[in-house]
């Protein structure tokens, strides 16, 4: 019971700016200009730059110009390459969103508006550096080239699937391109990424690892232990939060962001953050570019808050019109990144709409190409792998329960 | 999901057979080298780690208070001296970041043993263990693999109250994937942690630190005799491994077949001994894999089996051992299959021998099954 002369207390439920019928409200989001933030030296410490958890950094204005000393100043050629993959990734996704409504999976997870992320850091670290991914990473297989119709097989769950059959559609794994087995459970994977740096440091190799969380997934404990390990023995590591202000249902108030950023979390360990505008390719380009270096010269982990925001619904067993305005993405102040890369290129001279038309196309074709491959083998129902293969790899060797149990199935 | 429809079967294998591990085809005992010395078993586990790290430049120990001090039982003593300081440290206090980074560095290809300070604290890293380690292998499709050790001191009988006691072996034997060993002295807690280092699968190793100092065979009353009288603790310093899957029978007899591990192996012979049966007694040592020849041929035999271990009784191990043998021995059995296990209580600290299952709850359990039923 209350005590007289006492305040009563209440208990606050953070609540988004917009729910359904609502018109999308950003308001309440401070964005620094493009050029605005200084960028700081490799070898800066946490403390001296722990301005940079609160800004955000911006290389491409307005006019899609890329200003300011984050400019990683990049030759057109791979910016083209950027922009091919990332229209590569979103033509992927719409074609396998629309195979799972056909009904030849049964589950896909899109990253419509997120691909600047995936594709950039995909092109910028070595293959032989390891990235610990999340569901949502799928920009990182397209820009190093893994066959398309290798994700698909998976997708399908059909004979050639490289996992087997095993693992729910979209959880890749490829240990040759740096891809990391993808877990449906949250979080877990930043841990192991710091690990998997500690050992190539113990080793004395050259090799940094490269992780990515959701900003709801930084709820979970996982989330802490990382940033602790990777503190503690300055890990060579780059930890992304990719910030894209849903979690399924929940925005990232949720989470803890409301108050902070996720980037200002890594300050409290003593680790050095940087925060993005992850619709800019070249942003994220260069942000990542200074945490690479930072990590490849023993000087440890940065966090880097890729802010940006989820296009398409959580999964295909997801609907955003339920919790959310249904043009909030439409409105979404940092724009696309595959149009803002593009309108770049453009203000270059290196690019024009008829070559983005004839990119889109291509990637179109590209698609449906892996697709009738793919399809060829089988769709989810028409074929899989032995049914002998479910009994293997449990352990490097069958143990008697799992021969006596594969005979019991008559495989 | 889309409509199941008539499968095309693509085999990709090559038609071979899989190797299969039984007890009989098991990795055999490698040949011990160097000078037998006394050794309890934190010597011999520390003594596996020191010949496992001056061995492979990929083997590396780490947990809390692991490092400088040398682990809070002396388990790691000394081997970051020996061994430098990145190759046996301290870890901040967090199980699941322990595991974690562990599981990241066996992706990488080191073989790393970690140290859970007890048992009993493992459970924050069970989602690493359970989602993770067991599962690297079989979701990458071999790709991933998680060649990784956890070492943990375990079980009752030292007053450790609630959470210095507990023995939660059950709650791996259930997850596909893992391996779970248990020794029960110096000799197979060296070659069985060797083994471990060396297998390519996560193994969960419980330390019964009961028996860390000397056998205890529940007669608490009794002064405890140390480890280095018993035929047991003569320990080759060299390598050598005790291979994984397969039992130790530490006592044979006719008349009941005792499946144990860990302290109650030293229990189960004491209580037979207390109510004189003839009893055939089977340290398994391995839980996964099981060496289920070993018992099979021990309970047709003997046709009668009773299952002691110090964890609750319900959905404990013993479950699925008195199921495999039930399923296994039916026609052979002449008395129903007895259990003496840990009550389905948390482990109490004041009521520690009411609850911890000594020799006179075996000779009763030997007796009653002797006599054809409970």
């Amino acid at each position: 019971m209350k005590k007289p002369n006492t305040p009563q207390l209440s208990l606050r439920v953070p609540e988004p700016s917009g729910r359904p019928g609502d018109a999308p409200d950003f308001s309440h989001l401070r964005f620094d200009a493009a050029g605005a933030v200084d960028r700081p030296d490799v070898a800066s410490t946490p403390y001296e730059m722990r301005d940079h958890a609160f800004q955000l950094v911006r290389v491409l204005d307005d006019d899609g110009k890329a200003v300011g000393p984050w400019n990683p100043n990049l030759d057109p050629e791979t910016l083209r390459q950027g922009l091919k993959a990332m229209i590569l990734t979103r033509a992927f996704d719409d074609r396998m969103h629309r195979a799972h409504r056909q009904g030849k999976t049964s589950f896909y997870m899109k990253c419509t508006g997120e691909e600047a992320i995936a594709v950039a850091q995909g092109m910028i670290l070595r293959r032989e550096d390891m990235g610990f991914p999340t569901y949502r990473q799928q920009g990182l297989l397209i820009s190093r080239g893994y066959p398309l119709v290798e994700m698909m097989n998976q997708i399908y769950s059909n004979a050639s699937d490289p996992i087997k059959g095993r693992q729910l559609p979209i959880m890749y794994s490829s240990k040759e391109y740096g891809f990391f087995t993808i877990s449906g459970n949250l979080g877990t994977q930043v841990p192991q990424a710091v690990g998997w740096a500690m050992a190539s440091a113990y080793k004395g190799d050259d090799k940094i690892a490269i992780s990515w969380i959701g900003d709801g997934a930084t709820a979970e404990g996982d989330f802490h232990n990382a940033l602790t390990f990777a503190a503690v023995y300055r890990a060579p590591v780059i930890l992304n939060v990719v910030n894209n202000q849903w979690a399924i249902s929940s925005f990232m108030g949720i989470a803890g962001g409301l108050e902070t950023t996720f980037a200002s979390k890594a300050i409290g360990y003593g680790l050095p953050a940087l925060r993005v505008d992850g619709n800019d390719f070249l942003a994220v380009w260069a942000a990542t570019k200074w945490a690479e270096e930072r990590a490849r010269t023993n000087q440890g982990a940065t966090v880097i808050e890729l802010f940006t925001y989820r296009g398409a619904p959580h999964s295909t067993s997801d609907d955003p019109s339920r919790y959310r305005p249904g043009d909030e993405h439409e409105k979404w102040p940092l724009g696309d990144p595959v149009d803002r890369l593009k309108q770049h290129l453009i203000a270059l001279g290196e690019w024009s709409e008829a070559q983005q038309e004839e990119a889109e196309k291509d990637a179109v074709e590209q698609v449906r190409a892996a697709g009738k491959e793919s399809e060829a083998i089988g769709t989810l129902g028409q074929s899989r792998p032995s049914v002998k293969t479910m009994f293997e790899e449990v352990f490097a060797t069958e143990d008697w329960r799992l021969v006596e149990q594969r005979r019991e199935v008559g495989v | 999901m889309a409509e199941q429809t008539t499968f095309t079967e693509v085999d990709r294998t090559d038609g071979v057979e899989p190797d299969m591990v039984t007890a009989s085809n098991a990795p055999a005992s490698t040949p011990a080298s160097g000078d037998v010395v006394p050794m309890n078993m934190i010597q011999a586990l520390n003594s596996a780690l020191d010949v496992k790290m001056a061995e492979d430049g990929n083997v590396l120990s780490f947990g809390e208070d692991a490092g400088y001090f040398g682990g809070v039982f002396r388990v790691t003593d000394q081997l970051q001296q020996k061994h430098g300081l990145t190759r046996s440290f301290d870890a901040p206090i967090s199980e699941c970041g322990i595991v974690a980074a562990a599981i990241g560095m066996g992706a990488y290809g080191l073989r790393p043993v970690v140290e859970i300070q007890f048992a009993d604290y493992i459970y924050p890293a069970y989602d690493q263990i359970v989602s993770e380690a067991a599962k690297l292998r079989y979701r990458s499709g071999g790709q991933f693999t998680s060649p990784i050790t956890v070492r943990s001191p375990y079980g009752g009988g030292i007053f450790g109250g609630q959470t210095h006691s507990q023995s939660p072996e059950s709650l791996f034997t259930h997850i596909a994937g893992l391996k779970v060993v248990v020794p029960s002295n110096p000799y197979d807690a060296k070659g069985l942690l060797t083994a471990c280092i060396e297998d390519d699968d996560p193994t969960i190793f419980f330390e019964p630190k009961r028996l860390y100092n000397g056998p205890f065979d529940g007669w608490h009353e009794k002064p405890v005799s140390p480890w280095k009288t018993q035929e047991f603790a003569q320990v080759p310093t060299g390598k050598y491994v005790e291979p994984i899957g397969k039992a130790r029978v530490m006592r044979e007899g006719n008349d009941v077949t005792i499946l144990a591990w860990g302290t109650m192996v030293w229990v189960s012979l004491a209580g037979a001994e207390h109510a004189g049966v003839d009893a055939e007694v089977i340290d398994l040592r391995t839980l996964v894999p099981l060496d289920i020849e070993t018992i099979e041929a021990s309970v047709k035999k003997t046709g009668r089996c009773v299952i002691v271990h110090e964890a609750p009784k319900t959905s404990g191990y013993g479950a699925e051992l008195s199921a495999l043998v039930q399923e296994r021995c039916f026609y052979h059995l002449e008395a129903p299959i007895a259990r003496v296990c840990g009550w389905d209580t948390p482990y109490p600290h004041a009521f520690e021998w009411e609850y911890f299952p000594g020799p006179q709850r075996v000779a009763d359990a030997l007796k009653a099954t002797m006599s054809g039923g409970r």
